[in-house]
């Protein structure tokens, strides 16, 4: 990757292009796509190396918005065309857009491979808890009990939790952001992308017409500060309006406490280390429903695929005493005929 | 059994040869067999030879199911297949006997290792009563030799052994017997020996051995009457090596993308019979070669595509099942037309089938098994040596016309191996490209090539040729997405005619040994060899009128194909399947009548069998 800081040279109109965006009105794709437009100028990225690959669903039109290279794909296979891409040319900055259908149902065995593997890939899960484009079936992170066009009497299958299969699959990197909250998206798009390895970002994605206010209890603006928890690296793990709760660890398990109650201070209070190899504490976060856990959960550098590749690559070519293939066809057992 | 005179051995020559030896899954027999080929092709003769093991890992022993086998076929003539029946049986056990008796020709020779044939080996192989003993065996000539225990006896003074390496070594006993009975030298197997356990230099001692021991003991008993000599094939001049299809195949990709500059891109995931391309291309590391060993089928042939939409020449490898799961992605890389290599190394089907042996039964998959229309370029090999210019010649297609490109071996070639004039790359044919390097005015990724109509490649990291590709169907000039009802129908007739181009730049169809006459005999793939040399054994009877034209273009066909046909009064479509490329011809060709002959039965054709039915004919 090209080292040379390029000064912020590019503003986010570098990074759209003349189609026209057709979402559903009200939907929280415009707000990721301004944000994604917005966080790649701050990025130490060339606008001709970065590629947005997606596989099929709402979210999947997001390459044809956008005024970088990109593919469209096909269902749920995302993330290993994305890993084809970076594996030809490590020197991209490539982006994964992809739904909760597309990556947790039909591509869920690339999902978990990809984060498994740690190519250093971002992907962007739109997790809106229902299937979108084929007009509002469950998905595999829909409730237990709601009731969509498959499921009338409300769903027996129970769901995934996308942050608890990444760490599952060994992810190194694991965000969640609210599809409201433009500002902390963007801020959480720009670390992903410094992060080298596999970066998840699950967006909490609003689907005005089929899951309407899905989130809600979250992220309304009247309740957003006291039910989610906004995590950030080295600080502690503090949140509510009054800033007055927090997280301390009581035996094995997470226990909010209120700072200034049975002689609590905020000295008390966990410190968020997301740099952490060991996963159990960014489990556990995950799997919060008071409060709901945003930010970036966990963000633990590791060596990345490419990388391993890359290094064994060179070790074999500095052995290796073949040039080129004539010296591959001619080496061995060969014979003349006269 | 035939009562062997003594007399004096005498070499006696022979055009050609076929040997076959069985035995145990863990006995060696590939080894054996790969050795004696490999001396014989050194010593100047043409060589096809092909393996037959168990699809199970290691079956039971003495088993009749966990037979393995090795046949090689040798020649002072062009020999184009491994043979159907034997001139030679070596069969390490009863089970090995058994299940390949059928193949020997009566009157011909059989080695057996008389130790092996034991109450409960006979009782494994399902034999009543020993077949050395009960007279089953009086119409061939048998040779009886105790090679477990003359193995062991040769080895008593080796030191560092244990008993199961010593019985494991019988094999080469019965090489130097071969060695000694076809006049070849068993050094090019010591040299084997001594690279091989370089760092063991007991086991070079032991195999070297119980090689020369077998060698020593033919020429010695005097139980065989007679060596055979077979002198060098004419071969045309040049450096040659003993290739498998597999191999040539993983070959051929690596001349081609250094030809072309581009860096190879293989994503595949395992599947029998095409995995050896697999493990032969992560060898190559130094060439730069990006061997990815994807989760699963799809996966394979996705990173391909996202690798060849970055850049690189992208190939994925599978057999029949594995197709069937690359179609849809197979359908994106035809619609957003960017250069994939599919290589179908095709198996006994449907389903998971015969994983194990070999059919061409998936030409029509590979033909339309996607949805919409989505026409790509499908071409064949037909040789073991020659997969390596087909798989060179899928490339160069597949970067020259923008497109997919299925080329199809089967198992039967690609397992079998054969001579291979080594070719460099300074011979190949030229492969260009439609990269762009920088922006031009008034760019789109869907400007086309007017000759070919490939459109152009603009790849990641080149500035100010940012663009969008996918799925959706695309406007006819821009490339952005479009739901216009004509622009779709422009675009379908569009990459249907793109592929029909190809046509100008693909050789036509020659038939051999005549070009006009009373019957034509038509094949594709890898059946080459087996009709191949059925029609030459009619010509060389003197049949003047049978023609026979080989394929190995199936989309687009070669251009005079239907005008090849009309100079013919029959014409027969040889295949191992039902029909499928005869159906194809059908719909290409109208009114002429294809008759068939067809083999379903996991096997390749015999020679007999063909010449029969082609006599039959005229």
């Amino acid at each position: 990757m090209e080292t040379a800081t390029l000064n912020n040279k590019y503003t986010y109109k570098d990074f759209a292009n003349d189609q026209e965006v057709r979402w559903c009105p009200g939907c929280d794709d415009y707000v990721i796509l301004r944000s994604v437009q917005k966080a790649l100028p701050e990025m130490d990225v060339k606008k001709e190396d970065v590629v947005f690959i997606s596989g099929i669903g709402c979210s999947s039109r997001f390459p044809y918005y956008m005024g970088t290279y990109g593919m469209h794909g096909i269902h749920g296979r995302a993330p290993a065309i994305a890993s084809g891409v970076k594996l030809a040319n490590p020197d991209l900055s490539v982006w994964v857009i992809t739904g909760d259908g597309d990556s947790m149902a039909i591509g869920g065995n690339h999902f978990i491979h990809v984060l498994r593997r740690n190519i250093d890939l971002n992907i962007i899960l739109f997790n809106n808890e229902i299937y979108g484009l084929t007009k509002g079936q469950f998905s595999p992170t829909s409730l237990v009990g709601q009731k969509t066009k498959s499921s009338p009497y409300g769903n027996t299958q129970p769901p995934f939790s996308p942050g608890e299969l990444a760490i599952g699959a060994h992810g190194r990197f694991f965000a969640r952001i609210s599809g409201n909250t433009p500002k902390e998206m963007t801020e959480t798009f720009v670390e992903a992308q410094k992060f080298k390895g596999t970066s998840l970002i699950e967006v909490m994605q609003n689907c005005v017409i089929f899951n309407d206010g899905c989130y809600l209890k979250y992220t309304d603006k009247t309740v957003r500060e006291d039910k989610q928890l906004y995590v950030e690296n080295g600080k502690p793990m503090i949140f509510g309006k009054e800033r007055d709760k927090g997280l301390v660890l009581n035996g094995l398990k997470l226990e909010v406490v209120n700072v200034g109650e049975n002689g609590i201070t905020e000295e008390d209070i966990l410190i968020h280390d997301a740099k952490e190899k060991d996963p159990t504490l960014h489990q556990m976060l995950i799997r919060m429903e008071y409060p709901l856990v945003t930010g970036i959960i966990r963000s633990f550098d590791d060596i990345t695929l490419e990388e391993r590749e890359n290094a064994l690559t060179e070790e074999i070519k500095s052995k290796s005493s073949f040039h080129s293939t004539s010296d591959l066809f001619f080496s061995g057992e060969t014979y003349e005929v006269k | 059994m035939i009562t062997l005179e003594k007399k004096k051995p005498q070499a006696q020559a022979l055009n050609n040869v076929v040997i076959r030896f069985v035995g145990d899954s863990g006995d060696g027999m590939q080894l054996t067999g790969t050795q004696f080929s490999d001396t014989s092709a050194m010593f100047g003769n043409d060589v096809a030879t092909f393996p037959n093991y168990p699809s199970e890992i290691r079956a039971p022993q003495g088993s009749l199911y966990g037979v393995s086998g090795f046949q090689v076929h040798i020649g002072s003539v062009e020999v184009s297949t491994p043979g159907d029946n034997v001139d030679l049986l070596v069969a390490m056990n009863p089970a090995a006997l058994k299940t390949n008796l059928y193949a020997v020709k009566p009157g011909h020779t059989i080695i057996v290792d008389t130790d092996s044939f034991t109450k409960k080996n006979l009782e494994k192989a399902l034999y009543e009563k020993n077949p050395l003993e009960d007279g089953s065996l009086e119409n061939y000539r048998v040779i009886q030799v105790q090679m477990t225990s003359l193995t062991k006896e040769a080895l008593k003074d080796v030191e560092g052994l244990d008993n199961k390496s010593i019985t494991r070594s019988k094999n080469m006993f019965a090489l130097g017997m071969v060695y000694w009975l076809y006049n070849r030298s068993p050094e090019h197997t010591i040299d084997f020996f001594k690279k091989k356990f370089k760092t063991k230099p007991h086991l070079i001692e032991a195999n070297k051995k119980v090689l020369n021991a077998g060698y020593f003991y033919a020429e010695t008993i005097e139980l065989i009457p007679n060596s055979y000599s077979i002198s060098p094939a004419k071969m045309a001049k040049g450096t040659y090596r003993i290739i498998m299809g597999n191999t040539a195949t993983a070959w051929g990709f690596l001349a081609a993308a250094e030809k072309s500059g581009r860096e190879l891109f293989l994503g595949s995931y395992p599947i029998t019979p095409a995995t050896d391309i697999l493990h032969e291309l992560v060898k190559h590391k130094h060439f730069g070669v990006k061997a990815f060993q994807a989760e699963d089928e799809i996966a394979g042939v996705t990173s391909a595509i996202g690798a060849s939409f970055a850049g690189d020449l992208a190939i994925t490898t599978t057999s029949g099942p594995g197709l069937a799961l690359k179609g849809e992605a197979i359908g994106l890389a035809m619609m957003i037309e960017l250069p994939l290599v599919v290589v179908n190394v095709q198996r006994g089907g449907p389903s998971t089938g015969l994983p194990t042996k070999t059919e061409q039964s998936d030409l029509l998959q590979a033909l339309f098994g996607r949805n919409g229309e989505s026409p790509v370029i499908v071409i064949a090999a037909s040789t073991p040596a020659n997969c390596f210019n087909y798989a060179y010649e899928a490339a160069k297609l597949a970067v020259e016309h923008m497109t997919p490109v299925i080329l199809l071996t089967d198992g039967y070639i690609a397992n079998g191996s054969g001579p291979w004039r080594i070719k460099t790359v300074e011979e190949m044919p030229e492969i260009k490209n439609h990269l762009i390097k920088e922006a031009k005015e008034n760019w789109h990724p869907y400007d086309r090539d007017p000759e070919t109509l490939a459109r152009n490649w603009a790849i990641p990291g080149t500035p100010g040729l940012e663009h969008r590709v996918g799925g959706l169907e695309k406007d006819k000039v821009t490339g952005d997405v479009s739901h216009v009802p004509e622009n779709h129908e422009i675009m379908v007739r569009t990459r249907a005619e793109k592929v029909k181009r190809v046509q100008n730049y693909i050789p036509p169809i020659m038939p051999e040994f005549t070009d006009e006459g009373d019957l034509l005999v038509v094949g594709w793939g890898g059946t080459y060899g087996a009709l191949h040399s059925a029609v030459k054994e009619l010509f060389e009877e003197g049949y003047r009128n049978i023609g026979f034209a080989h394929f190995n273009y199936i989309n687009p066909l070669p251009k005079n194909t239907e005008e090849t046909f009309r100079r013919f009064k029959k014409v027969i479509v040889c295949e191992l399947n039902s029909g499928q490329f005869a159906n194809v011809l059908r719909m290409n060709i109208f009114d002429i009548e294809f008759l068939q002959y067809n083999k379903i039965q996991g096997l390749p054709f015999a020679n007999s069998e063909l010449v029969e039915k082609f006599k039959s004919l005229i």
